[in-house]
């Protein structure tokens, strides 16, 4: 039993690393068939991600070890996350180590560290970057944590497993409370992974961008580290809301290899429905000027409030 | 749940229910939507949104109860509330050319988290009314002093003519809303006399707006607020 948990957490693990830029490449794939380019190949972050890993490593002269330290701090923090995150099974060992608002504050941990490593070099576009990203951080977090209070209310649990086991078990009803939440936390996750309305993840437009400007001052197995991390990153997201608002499929009760194996091809197909809507969310919409992203956080804010209000009011929808 | 009205199909009572609840939660979520809108035609358009909720509400509720008098007052606001107003002001824009106006100096994330203060507010305030009823909507109550709620600040905040006429009827809306999830709508002469009233203070305020466009060349209302001869 406890070397099956063991192994069930290690193939969790595993898979996320490798779904990862899997998930990243599926996602370009669809939104360049959406804008009629050709589509690049599915397997490019690995190829990009194998290249970086076999160059030489430059660092600035005025770096400091933080700035060497960072991408394995927030490339760990994501892969920890990943252990946490409900994926395939509810039944994980690392489970016990952090509830839901502990997942929350490992991301912020990850967001800390790689600003802290942005303003290191003293670049201006990192400073500009670093800011951005925490501008765009401290407001998504009340967002990200009401989502997560809402699902906590309705399962009375904050534990990311047991919330996604309880809404998997119960009867199917019309959720007006989940449907406002699932709302906010898509607004949330493109906000916080870089996408389109608040961040482009394709321009190097230095006026524009968040995310790459961060990433600058990096190159080589760095820069392999902190982009496999965002793409861990993209991942986690993805798999907190198949945790909260789709968890049909997850692996509930005793681990065993055809639970496993049934869990692997359904987060598959979840995955590539996911990324299929998010390239479609991103290619009909336009990126937003940078001061109105507070207008954007502010309405998932609101969301997942309203989710929270109309629970509170309406109470648990009868069922049959 | 148990539930005194229809004891015999107890998994459409449990559909019905939930279908109720998420027209509610809609109304609430398009009033809020209403709240954060700046371009006027969107508002129009979210303000027929609003009508076919409540017609939808209304039709369902009155096919779940049996009562005759709520299918005459869905198939009223289906043909005032979502036909014949909206168009009417899509009229009136087309005629006052203001189809690509937006609301100026509007602070959006201020007015919804203010907007959720509101909605706090309401729903502790009928908390009581929500004990006292016995209807199957009685939930939603809170929901609908809510929504008016947030028509009265939307009318607070808003300086275009047009813009504040569209947060009164989203108020009427609301109030009709109230009225059905408290006692299942008000009697049929008083609903009949309301819908009137709205029809007509709506053509009014249609005439209202070529006039106060006349005196000062806009719609903007803080025009109004200066007395005096000098404009």
């Amino acid at each position: 039993m406890k070397t099956a948990a063991l192994a069930a957490q290690l193939l969790e693990i595993a898979v996320a690393l490798a779904a990862a830029p899997l998930f990243l490449g599926w996602l370009n794939q669809c939104r360049a068939w959406l804008s009629n380019r050709r589509a690049p190949s599915l397997l490019l972050p690995f190829r990009q991600l194998r290249k970086l890993f076999h160059k030489d490593a430059v660092l600035a002269r005025n770096a400091s070890p933080l700035f060497r330290a960072a991408p394995y701090v927030v490339f760990g923090t994501m892969v920890v996350a990943a252990g946490i995150i409900p994926s395939l099974s509810a039944r994980l060992p690392l489970v016990a180590a952090a509830d839901a608002v502990a997942l929350v504050g490992l991301f912020a941990t990850a967001r800390v560290f790689l600003s802290l490593a942005a303003m290191d070099v003293g670049t201006a576009f990192g400073t500009l970057g670093a800011r951005r990203e925490m501008m765009v951080g401290f407001l998504a977090e009340p967002a990200l944590l009401m989502v997560i209070f809402v699902a906590s209310l309705i399962s009375a649990t904050t534990a990311l497993p047991a919330i996604s086991e309880h809404l998997a078990t119960r009867t199917l009803t019309i959720d007006p409370a989940l449907a406002f939440t699932a709302v906010a936390f898509t607004l949330v996750l493109l906000a916080e992974n870089a996408r389109i309305p608040v961040d482009n993840p394709a321009t190097h437009l230095e006026l524009t961008m968040i995310h790459e400007a961060m990433l600058l001052e990096y190159s080589a197995r760095h820069l392999a580290l902190m982009e496999w991390a965002s793409q861990l990153r993209l991942f986690n997201y993805a798999c907190i809301g198949f945790a909260l608002f789709i968890p049909w499929g997850i692996a509930t009760r005793e681990i065993g290899p055809a639970g496993l194996a049934l869990a692997v091809p359904i987060l598959a197909l979840k995955l590539a429905a996911a990324g299929a809507g998010l390239a479609l969310i991103e290619t009909v919409s336009a990126k937003l000027r940078i001061l109105r992203a507070p207008e954007f956080l502010a309405t998932a804010f609101l969301f997942a409030v309203l989710g929270m209000l109309v629970r509170g009011l309406l109470g648990a929808p009868p069922s049959p | 749940m148990t539930d005194p009205l229809l004891p015999s199909a107890a998994i459409h009572v449990a559909i019905d229910r939930q279908l109720l609840d998420a027209c509610a939660a809609l109304q609430l979520l398009i009033a809020f939507a209403m709240l954060a809108q700046r371009r006027i035609v969107s508002l129009v358009n979210l303000l027929a949104a609003q009508g076919a909720v409540l017609a939808a509400a209304t039709l369902l509720l009155a096919w779940r109860t049996g009562q005759g008098h709520l299918y005459v007052s869905g198939v009223l606001t289906l043909a005032l509330k979502v036909a014949f107003l909206p168009w009417l002001l899509h009229r009136l824009i087309d005629r006052l050319e203001v189809r690509f106006d937006a609301e100026p100096a509007l602070n959006v994330s201020g007015n919804l988290l203010a907007g959720l203060l509101v909605v706090v507010f309401a729903f502790g305030l009928a908390q009581p009314i929500t004990h006292l009823a016995s209807t199957a909507m009685r939930n939603a109550i809170g929901i609908a002093l809510g929504v008016v709620l947030l028509a009265f600040l939307m009318m607070i905040t808003r300086r275009k003519a047009i813009s504040q006429v569209i947060g009164f009827l989203s108020m009427e809306n609301g109030l009709f809303f109230g009225a059905m999830s408290a006692t299942y709508g008000m009697p049929m002469v008083v609903e009949l006399g309301v819908a009137l009233d709205v029809l007509v203070a709506m053509l009014v305020l249609g005439v209202f707006f070529f006039q106060i466009r006349e005196q000062f060349d806009s719609l903007d209302l803080h025009h109004l607020e200066s007395l005096g001869e000098r404009r």
